[in-house]
């Protein structure tokens, strides 16, 4: 069984954007709305400036409030570590979207259900990578699995200090990030 | 598209109805219960939506456009697509298009809009052209261009007998850095740009913003470099995107940005950092350009600069220490002071220092090989009778938008009466909108040929729909990079409303002009399949692959057996430049400070967002959402002191009065404190672009004066100055 992952090595990030609107369009996401983003953050000064740029999606955490905190069963986890919703037993009562420390989920104005992340589920089937990884222009996205050691992601994991986002929450992340000096 | 159970419902009963039962209503009842089938497809073609021209491949299920994503074989893409690239649905499905041909029954400036037949469009545009023509010599028409479709419009100028086919690309943009590198090395820096960033060493940007422009094969070569571990320095007033990136960010002083270069040329002849072999070999003028450059001492230029003295020493150290892998970018968008030819030409000199032309990290030579022959045997064009407008400029290589605006509306040194305006915003792309204005007011026939209601068609007699680049076929796109690359680009959907591809409009303007000896072709099949054929390559396996490369046609580096070639005066490198000094200009750069802007005002200073192609994006649903309006740029500590706060609306005033569109004001260490920056190209003043109205500030309605480059022609748009004041 694979144990899908994401690494974002920011080192490479250049803020294009392509990553967010190949997401919208892959997923047909709702106006206004977005599965994933990219953050920009500034330090400093002029002319002593720091600038870090994060892309953001759903971390499809091994331990997901989401999914404890969804009082229908709709937010679930496949063996394979993907973080679901079902769409007919969501209720929209917007317990994940609370419980979510990395902001990562909305209502679908649609039809009243959470809305998220997959992975690009459908695309991982027909053997594709996720669409914000094959557009990356930077390559900054990497996508695989740490149960294949032969994976880049697991030779990653292996060899470079990672961090994940807010590990204070407790929530294991399957995404992790490579950045020379993180801002806060 | 599904069916909804209703909708499945309604065609059940006229099932049961028993009238008229098609097999695929019989099948749809038997499939009960279950989707309908999508009816998918991939088709490969190229965007558009800027002129990197990407070779992607569209995901059509049932009959619309649903994905693009990269053509793995193109060049230019590499099997991805950057924002702007995977929103181009967004230009197809854009509920503003314009959908018929349509006559101006009003006055310009103030239409009033006739939905036309095509034959009355195009009978219209004929029947002026031919009594120009027949007044005023076919030179009188002429035109405007951006974008792939312009070649067949250039080619019917030429055939109508007027060579006066003018591109912003030229004046407004890469002109300067053409010819300021053409004078030094005999070539150009070439479109995409030659340079080996991936292998890179160390990379200089001076003003260019890779990521903000996000020219996607470039960015994404930009980016390997850095992650191997190029050196990378930055002169930018603005901390753009790639100074996040840098080792060294060089915060310049807006307009000294030759000062800079001189500095580290002196340094370099000074402690003989050049590569002495390469210079030795291929280049001239060594001894003259020491002499020109002694006096520009590292203090002198950090006066200037407000660079630290000891970083502008340190920086071009370490450059040559990486030599010859070094990439000074040559930039793209140069026209900035009026200077920039000579810019570009310091900037070429310190890349034959480096000895970086023609090596691995540095400049490669693109492929020599031919590319696709011309479609055989059209006739020649008429003998031109006389000279294209390219004003007065030496260097001006062909005719220049600003000559030509000035020629309408002077009439010297002949009348102009008929613009075709392609795929173009004039009012967004050349300097001062009212000579634009006036020059349109003295024609006899104003033609605008797009997509969208942008503004500038409200100028026009006639408008001209035309389809999308993902409606339509067009010429074939040869990439002359390290490999000769052939895409085509051809319909992935059928063209909605009445729009119209170029080919076709041309062709059919054409033998209404009494032109159809130069139309041999039937169609745009018949025409691309001879080009193909006479490159043995077929029409079908390119249309289902999209791209054909031919691997093993460059020789990218100089190596013993393959020697360059410099298509100079002297057949070498010219520091120093003989044809320069002949013609009465500097045989090496000379720095001239250029007019600083007055107490209370900033120099304004514009450039790309990822999200937006110039001015012609701004309506696209998936772009605009995420980048809806520009804003206003300022230093944090200037906007405190004149009593801004973040995010509130601001308009601009400049030195000549013109006054700006509201901007949001955007507070930030990113920016030194003598000037202001703003994405380019919004601002939009048509309501007919129903997103894009009246969203952020034009930078062109701000730039009314413009110095024009005396060896080229080009005009610098960095020499504007505004005042911020509270919006009203």
């Amino acid at each position: 069984m694979p144990r899908y992952a994401m690494v974002i090595d920011q080192r490479r990030c250049i803020g294009c954007m392509a990553c967010v609107v190949a997401c919208k369009r892959e997923n047909n996401v709702p106006e206004e709305h977005y599965r994933t983003r990219v953050v920009e953050i500034v330090e400093g000064t002029f002319p002593k400036v720091r600038m870090e740029l994060r892309p953001e999606l759903c971390n499809h955490c091994k331990n997901a409030p989401c999914v404890y905190n969804c009082p229908t069963g709709a937010s679930y986890k496949k063996e394979d570590g993907i973080v679901l919703v079902n769409k007919k037993r969501c209720v929209g009562c917007k317990a994940c979207i609370a419980a979510c420390p990395y902001d990562a989920r909305f209502i679908d104005p649609r039809n009243g259900a959470a809305h998220k992340c997959t992975f690009c589920e459908h695309r991982i089937k027909e053997g594709k990578e996720p669409a914000c990884v094959t557009t990356c222009l930077s390559r900054a996205r990497i996508f695989g699995d740490l149960d294949d050691p032969q994976s880049i992601v697991s030779k990653i994991c292996a060899e470079k200090h990672l961090r994940i986002l807010i590990a204070e929450a407790g929530t294991k992340p399957s995404v992790y990030y490579l950045s020379l000096q993180p801002l806060t | 598209m599904s069916l909804s159970r209703r909708d499945f419902l309604k065609l059940a009963t006229v099932a049961a109805g028993g009238t008229a039962i098609s097999v695929p209503i019989f099948k749809s009842v038997m499939a009960m219960g279950k989707k309908p089938e999508t009816v998918a497809s991939n088709i490969p073609t190229f965007c558009e939506i800027c002129f990197w021209n990407c070779g992607e491949i569209a995901r059509v299920e049932n009959g619309k456009v649903v994905k693009l994503e990269g053509n793995p074989t193109d060049p230019s893409s590499r099997g991805k697509l950057c924002a702007r690239g995977n929103a181009g649905m967004g230009s197809l499905y854009d509920p503003d298009r314009l959908k018929h041909p349509m006559l101006n029954v009003g006055k310009r400036g103030e239409p009033k809009w006739k939905k036309v037949s095509w034959d009355e469009a195009l009978g219209f545009i004929a029947e002026k052209m031919t009594k120009i023509k027949a007044t005023y010599g076919p030179e009188a028409v002429a035109l405007i261009s951006h974008g792939t479709g312009g070649s067949f419009w250039k080619y019917l100028l030429k055939a109508y007998g007027s060579q006066n086919s003018t591109a912003p690309s030229f004046a407004q943009c890469r002109g300067p850095r053409d010819i300021g590198y053409t004078l030094t090395f005999g070539a150009g820096p070439g479109s995409p740009e030659q340079i080996d960033l991936a292998n890179s060493k160390f990379i200089v940007l001076i003003g260019a913003h890779l990521g903000e422009n996000a020219h996607n094969s470039q960015v994404q070569d930009f980016v390997e470099g850095i992650a191997r571990g190029a050196k990378l320095v930055v002169v930018d007033p603005r901390f753009s995107t790639a100074a996040g990136k840098a080792t060294w960010w060089l915060p310049i002083k807006p307009g000294t940005d030759i000062a800079l270069l001189l500095a580290w040329i002196n340094i370099i002849v000074q402690e003989k950092l050049y590569d002495k072999e390469y210079i030795n070999k291929y280049a001239i003028g060594l001894k003259e350009l020491k002499e020109e450059v002694k006096t520009y001492t590292p203090e002198w230029a950090s006066k200037e600069t407000e660079i630290p003295a000891d970083i502008i020493v340190e920086t071009v150290r370490e450059m040559s220490r990486y030599k010859p892998s070094v990439v000074v970018h040559p930039g793209r968008h140069t026209a900035w002071y009026g200077d920039d030819t000579q810019r570009s030409r310091a900037m070429a000199i310190l890349t034959a220092l480096m000895g970086s032309w023609g090596r691995e990290g540095g400049y490669y030579f693109p492929t020599k090989v031919a590319g696709i022959p011309e479609y055989p045997n059209l006739p020649s064009p008429p003998e031109p009778q006389r000279l294209k407008l390219s004003g007065d400029w030496p260097y001006a290589v062909e005719a220049t938008t600003t000559s030509l605006r000035k020629t309408t509306i002077t009439g010297k040194p002949y009348p102009v009466k008929g613009w075709i305006a392609y795929d173009c915003h004039i009012l967004k792309t050349l300097p001062n909108q009212k000579e634009t204005i006036e020059a349109i007011k003295n024609l006899d026939l104003m033609v605008v040929v797009d997509v969208l209601p942008y503004a500038h068609i409200d100028w026009a007699d006639v408008i001209l729909p035309e389809c999308t680049y993902l409606e339509r076929y067009d010429d074939l796109k040869v990439g002359k990079g390290k490999v000769l690359s052939v895409t085509i680009r051809q319909p992935v959907v059928q063209p909605m409303y009445e729009s119209k591809p170029s080919w076709w409009m041309v062709r059919e303007l054409g033998i209404k002009l009494g032109l159809e000896a130069y139309f041999p072709y039937k169609d745009i099949e018949e025409y691309l399949k001879a080009r193909l054929d006479a490159k043995s390559i077929r029409f079908e396996e390119l249309k289902e692959k999209g791209t054909i490369t031919f691997p093993d046609t460059a020789n990218p580096f100089i190596t013993s057996g393959n020697e360059p070639e410099f298509d100079t005066d002297s057949g070498k490198i010219e520091l120093y430049s003989k044809a320069l000094k002949e013609q009465g200009f500097d045989p090496v750069p000379k720095y001239k400070r250029p007019e600083m802007p007055p107490e209370g005002y900033f120099r304004l200073l514009y450039g790309r967002s990822p999200l937006h192609t110039f001015s012609r994006t701004v309506n696209n649903q998936w772009l605009w959402e995420l980048y809806k309006e520009n804003e206003l740029w300022i230093n944090a500590k200037r906007a405190k002191a004149l009593g801004f706060k973040n995010g509130e609306y601001v308009v601009l005033i400049n030195q000549d009065g013109a006054r700006s569109n509201r901007i949001k004001l955007k507070a930030t260490e990113r920016i030194r404190e003598d000037c202001v920056y703003m994405v380019h190209g919004f601002g939009h003043n048509s309501k007919e672009t129903k997103k894009a109205y009246k969203k952020g500030a034009d930078d062109q309605s701000l730039i009314t004066r413009y110095a024009i480059d005396p060896l080229m022609g080009g005009t610098g748009m960095r020499v504007n100055f505004v005042k911020i004041i509270k919006e009203a």
